[in-house]
């Protein structure tokens, strides 16, 4: 097990850093190799009166003189020693993990990034609970009634929660509860550590947004799989000892067919960490997919690198969850 | 078949009473706004005028600042809403209507006071001023942010860079954070510590209006760290930054060191003032609707979908619909054929059909069809019309005679340029194709991004020449309100840059540089305003620009705030020092 867990650790980190050696390739090596001069470069971060004096202390400021890979390097020696950089009368030590300074506003990225990975976690976590709870509920109820009414309804509104963005039923509870009948004065953030009922209270219309959709994911998800499950020999066998249904159907019926549902789950967790844009947006939330789509339209590439490595760590901190949850859900797996 | 007809029915159903929902969002709790107050009214009046202290005023916007360090930006409404922690050396008077584009001292005790020959400025500052830990604001502090905000590109490289520009040596001077030397930029001087002499390297009248930038707000040397500053600004206003959180929000609260004896012209009715950034946009118009904020800190406007909830019915009386300062136009390539010839260029300037551009972009709540480069809000703005046409729809037969006289009497083929991520500008390109179609002109409309507009297309000359772009869409607005801010920038032969200008039509005519450069040497304030307009008529008569419309913003003001007017000095936005809450 602890051989499977540095291996899976170790792998890890081998595949973050081809992620940020990839993000930084597409965006620096991408523009250079379409034609693109380093003096071009800087003069998209001088602001409005781009005079060349300018475009040559940004050019030198942010390293575009150094050929690509010294520019690679520096970043990655950030992330681990820190850096010194000069956006003043004085330099200023960036300790690690030092992801380098805004293009845009020279501030640093990493505290920027810590500020606002607490908004995005409570928004993933909240809807993670409502979803997964009425998801697999729905999607067993189904399973189990299918055919009925039950079915037919669950699986429509389920097709309804697939089909509707988020920011259409993000902006109708929005334009509902909070401006038509005013059962929430405000939905912004609060955080859990201040006050955690107002945590709870105000992200509540984000988290029903988000798993409005998820839910009908996993309530077809989890329908398919119950389906499958509860025709197999074993549950026939089960019932034939003369066990209640609901042992039938939760411990071997919902178990078994729980375990693609956990593989689905570690994945979309980890992806929304860093990319619940559309309800972060929607809500005014101030999250990191946010601040990434605020990034790449700014083509301020420590914090895409900074918010790409985040959400890729995520990711990928949660696959290896799931995998060592597997063991636990289904006794047929066994790390060795 | 039943089966999919019930569905489709039920969807539909669904579809129409969530439509209905969502139109109705902001509905219910709507308040009327604005008081007893017409439409428009704050564009020449103080709306909900009160003297009442206290209360919260709230304002949100659905983007972030270039940064909110006065030292550090170029948006308007930063140069506006800096205003209450960060004094200048002038501002404009906080007024209604016409008056608004006066310039009064702030800081100092009176206008600056220039030499014979416009290249000498002398301002002295009030007595008493302080900032928010008590320590006096001398003159040198004054020239200090001078110094950090316009030569030192490494850190702070969003704001103008005018004084650099202006002053005797700013090409050599190498910034604060470079030049440790005492002295720092030698034509600053500061004889005494309330006294600041400005030497500048051209006669420059409207060195008053300069004085208004947030640049020249003191900023304590021993507090500056450069783009970290922006995190613990030291205010010399009013109130004082309570909280800050970069990208997020600010919260602005009284600062006990600021002495309204020293501050004739702030008020300072709020006990609190307080932003959030990155607000959803439809949200930050729901909030406004239902009151739940005092205004949009951007002030360009209601989103378009908020529009017809505020165009009629009752919220209509609480609309303001302000010039922008902002002028959109096309600009004709006088180096690209066949607008090298003056008729070809009349031929276009007849054949728009202006009302048509202006629909496309969403009508008069978007603007008011224009004749002039310089918009009505801004000093030295003259009506005329130099080539009218009935109802402003273009007129095919004197764009015909222009074609004739041109030598192209069955028209020509040419390039138009517009900004991708602009709609209106697309839509407005489209109106001005057809229009021009009608005479035998055939444009093609080529898309670029805005972001490398100026700096790899539109504004490179040598890439307009090689890809034969002939008409380039183009909108402006002054740094600053008089007919040299905003004409210099866009006319003058000075402004054609090898990349990154703004002078797209390439216009180098001697007699209109000479002419601005004779008006801004000329400290007559009247005369200058006068010249102004002619040189708008010099340009037209040239024609080479043709102004399509003025911009204008459609603003919403709530029933809470008070002491709301449209400030004609920062691009049609309402005044935030007088702006206050009744919450």
């Amino acid at each position: 097990m602890a051989a499977y867990i540095i291996r899976r650790v170790f792998g890890a980190l081998v595949l973050l850093l081809v992620v940020s050696a990839v993000t930084f390739g597409i965006f620096f090596l991408v523009p250079r190799l379409g034609g693109q001069t380093a003096t071009q470069l800087a003069t998209q971060y001088v602001g409005k009166d781009a005079n060349p004096e300018s475009i040559a202390a940004i050019k030198k400021n942010l390293g575009f003189d150094q050929p690509i890979y010294i520019q690679y390097w520096d970043y990655l020696k950030g992330l681990f020693v820190g850096a010194d950089y000069k956006f003043g009368p004085d330099a200023t030590h960036c300790s690690a993990p030092c992801f380098g300074y805004s293009f845009k506003s020279h501030i640093e990225v990493w505290p920027q990034l810590t500020q606002r990975i607490p908004v995005s976690f409570s928004l993933a976590v909240g809807a993670a609970v409502i979803w997964v709870i009425f998801g697999v509920t729905i999607g067993v109820i189904s399973a189990l009634r299918k055919g009925k009414p039950v079915d037919r309804i669950s699986m429509f509104i389920a097709l309804a929660g697939v089909s509707l963005p988020i920011f259409f039923t993000g902006q109708i509870l929005s334009g509902l509860f909070v401006y038509q009948w005013p059962v929430w004065d405000s939905t912004d953030y609060v955080p859990f550590t201040q006050n955690p009922a107002d945590w709870a209270w105000h992200l509540l219309l984000p988290w029903i947004s988000l798993a409005f959709l998820f839910s009908a994911l996993y309530a077809r998800l989890t329908r398919a799989g119950m389906l499958e499950t509860m025709g197999e020999d074993y549950i026939r066998t089960a019932r034939a000892k003369g066990l209640k249904e609901s042992v039938v159907v939760s411990k071997h019926g919902l178990r078994a067919a729980l375990t693609p549902i956990v593989t689905i789950f570690g994945m979309d967790f980890g992806t929304l960490v860093g990319t619940a844009v559309l309800t972060e947006t929607v809500f005014s939330l101030q999250g990191i997919g946010a601040y990434s789509i605020q990034a790449i339209r700014d083509n301020d590439l420590p914090i895409v690198m900074g918010v790409t490595l985040v959400a890729a760590f995520f990711i990928v901190f949660c696959n290896l969850i799931v995998d060592l949850v597997y063991a636990a859900i289904d006794p047929r797996v066994r790390y060795s | 078949m039943k089966t999919r007809r019930v569905t489709a029915a039920v969807a539909s159903v669904l579809a129409l009473s969530l439509g209905a929902a969502a139109c109705g969002g902001g509905g219910g709790n709507n308040s009327s706004g604005g008081g007893n107050a017409k439409k428009d009214a704050a564009l020449t009046s103080i709306v909900n005028a009160s003297s009442k202290k206290g209360g919260t005023v709230n304002l949100e916007e659905s983007d972030v600042p270039d940064s909110l360090d006065p030292g550090n930006t170029y948006y308007g409404f930063v140069q506006n809403f800096s205003r209450l922690y960060a004094r200048t050396l002038t501002t404009f008077k906080p007024a209604a209507g016409k008056a608004g584009l006066t310039v009064v001292p702030d800081l100092a005790d009176s206008l600056g006071k220039a030499s014979a020959d416009a290249k000498t400025w002398t301002y002295h500052l009030r007595s008493g001023l302080k900032y928010q830990d008590g320590t006096p604001i001398t003159s040198k502090d004054v020239k200090y942010a001078i110094e950090r905000s316009n030569f030192a590109p490494e850190a702070l490289s969003n704001g103008p860079t005018y004084f650099k520009q202006y002053l005797v040596g700013g090409d050599k001077y190498q910034g604060p954070y470079k030049d440790k030397s005492a002295t720092g930029l030698k034509s600053i001087e500061t004889p005494d510590d309330q006294t600041i002499v400005f030497k500048l390297n051209q006669p420059f009248a409207d060195f008053d209006y300069l004085a208004t930038f947030s640049q020249t707000a003191p900023v304590p040397q021993a507090k500056d760290d450069g783009a970290k500053y922006v995190q613990h600004i030291v205010s010399s206003g009013p109130y004082q930054f309570q909280s800050y959180e970069e990208g997020a929000s600010a919260v602005l609260v009284r600062n006990k060191n600021w002495d309204p004896k020293t501050d004739p012209i702030r008020k300072a009715y709020p006990d609190k003032i307080s932003v959030k950034f990155k607000v959803n946009a439809v949200t930050v118009d729901n909030d406004l609707l239902a009151d739940k904020i005092t205004a949009d800190l951007a002030g360009t406007g209601v989103q378009p979908q908020t529009q017809p909830k505020v165009l009629t019915g009752k919220n209509a009386k609480s609309t303001d619909n302000s010039y922008a300062g902002a002028l959109q136009y096309l600009a004709l390539n006088v180096n690209v054929k066949p607008f090298d010839n003056v008729n070809c260029r009349k031929a276009v300037q007849y054949a728009v059909n202006k009302q048509s551009v202006l629909d496309a972009v969403g009508g008069s709540p978007k603007g008011d069809v224009a004749s002039t480069l310089l918009p009505p809000n801004v000093n030295g703005y003259t009506k005329f019309d130099t080539y009218p046409t009935a109802g402003n729809k273009g007129d095919v037969a004197k764009a015909k005679a222009a074609l004739k006289a041109c030598g192209q009497p069955n028209g020509f083929s040419t390039t138009m340029t517009a900004r991708s991520d602009r709609p209106a500008e697309v839509a407005a390109a489209t109106a001005v194709q057809n229009s021009l179609k009608a005479v035998g002109i055939k444009v093609d409309i080529k898309q670029f991004p805005s972001g490398k507009y100026f700096s790899n297309f539109a504004g490179v000359p040598s890439y307009v020449h090689d890809h034969k772009l002939g008409i380039l869409s183009m909108a402006w607005g002054s740094d600053w309100p008089t007919g040299y801010g905003f004409l210099e920038q866009i006319v003058d032969g000075g402004a054609i840059k090898p990349s990154g200008g703004t002078n797209l039509m390439e216009l180098n005519d001697p007699a209109i540089n000479k002419a601005l450069a004779t008006a801004i040497a000329n400290t007559d304030a009247a005369a200058r305003t006068k010249a102004w307009g002619d040189i708008d008529k010099m340009v037209m008569d040239n024609a080479s620009v043709v102004p399509l419309f003025y911009r204008k913003n459609l603003l919403y003001r709530p029933a809470s705030a008070t002491n709301v007017t449209v400030t004609q000095a920062y691009l049609g936005m309402y005044d935030y020092l007088l702006l206050s809450s009744s919450k």
